[in-house]
């Protein structure tokens, strides 16, 4: 009978104290801080993932051999195709009618080097189907894809690149509306490309 | 109302119009210079291609205000252009043209076209030239003129 007490006095301060057969964190204000840091840095992927997934950005990262255009994504008109260096072909490139700045005087979208994505940072499959949150993550984060970017490049690119300042400023329709804007202002899109590089680029690990 | 100063087929020009003036509308209304030619002016049919700083470009949705230093070659110089004048020899031997209409636009980027690729396949054709409508359907006289200039630009 002692030594049946015993062992349930012993499992019972086990239980209290915590005594599992794994070690003790080192520090435990720091694993708390570093989950929350990536539960921070996955909401603030879903932050990025809503612009990216947007037709201002998301109609020049296709898989198939053309853009797309407008708020229903569909092909861009004239059989423009995508030729060899994403910005068509020689007597109907990008800039046929793409110049520097948007022509809003004509309704057409411009700004510096308007070209397509390259076929490594596709975000949609061959029928047009926008790829899930996990996929166009870990494709955003593979540095084989994504030029050799690394988390300060990836931010760099979201605060600087010309086609990415477009898309939330993309001008007039040729009727002389305005084009629709991505969910987030150029503010808070860094802001939560900032918090997602800092928390290490996590991505979801669902498919 | 703005005053722009452009070089076109290698004369310079003062135009004074408003910033949002299409430059296809600066060429014919102002300049008098009528071989471009207007279709829909929405870039959807290529009838007004010129060269632009060397690219095909469609002058009815370039406002005159993005034009910049880039020189501007229309249809009127191609006689003078080694490659314009072989597609243009070919053209009139060929007999391409139905009704015209489209022509100086279709010419403009076969120049384009051979410029840059000087033996293009069918497929660099039909990529190439997808952009420009004929109404009157000479595709394949303009596919097989392209060709032929190729053949005798090689020699």
């Amino acid at each position: 009978m002692r030594l049946d007490r015993m062992v349930l006095l012993f499992v019972s301060l086990a239980a209290v104290v915590g005594w599992t057969s794994h070690p003790p964190p080192e520090n435990p204000q720091s694993a708390s801080s570093k989950t929350t840091t990536r539960t921070d840095g996955l909401a603030a992927w879903q932050q990025v993932y809503s612009v990216l997934t947007h037709p201002r950005c998301i109609n020049c990262h296709t898989a198939t051999n053309y853009p797309q255009q407008g708020d229903d994504r569909h092909r861009h008109f004239a059989n423009v195709v995508r030729g060899p260096d994403g910005k068509g072909v020689p007597a109907l490139q990008c800039v046929t009618c793409h110049q520097g700045a948007n022509a809003d005087s004509t309704g057409v979208p411009g700004a510096h080097d308007w070209h397509l994505a390259p076929l490594s940072m596709k975000w949609q499959d061959l029928n047009d189907k926008i790829l899930s949150s996990a996929e166009i993550c870990r494709s955003l984060t593979d540095r084989s894809k994504n030029n050799n970017r690394d988390g300060a490049a990836l931010l760099k690119h979201n605060t600087e690149e010309p086609l990415v300042l477009w898309a939330f400023h993309p001008g007039r329709r040729i009727d002389g509306s305005m084009r629709t804007l991505p969910p987030l202002t150029h503010e808070e899109f860094v802001t939560a490309t900032r918090a997602w590089v800092e928390a290490g680029t996590p991505c979801p690990q669902t498919r | 109302m703005e005053t722009y100063n452009i070089t076109v087929n290698g004369v310079p020009k003062q135009v004074t119009v408003d910033p949002g003036t299409p430059l296809l509308w600066v060429l014919r209304e102002e300049l008098k210079m009528t071989g471009t030619k207007y279709g829909c002016g929405i870039a959807a049919c290529g009838a007004c291609t010129v060269h632009l700083g060397g690219v095909a470009t469609r002058s009815c949705v370039v406002p005159i205000s993005l034009v910049g230093s880039r020189p501007v070659v229309t249809i009127e110089a191609m006689a003078d252009d080694p490659i314009g004048h072989a597609v243009q020899d070919e053209w009139v031997s060929l007999d391409v043209v139905q009704c015209g209409y489209c022509q100086s636009g279709q010419i403009m980027s076969a120049v384009a076209l051979l410029k840059s690729i000087p033996k293009p396949t069918d497929t660099e054709i039909e990529e190439s030239m997808g952009g420009n409508l004929c109404r009157c359907a000479t595709y394949l006289r303009i596919r097989e003129a392209i060709k032929s200039a190729s053949q005798q630009l090689k020699r």
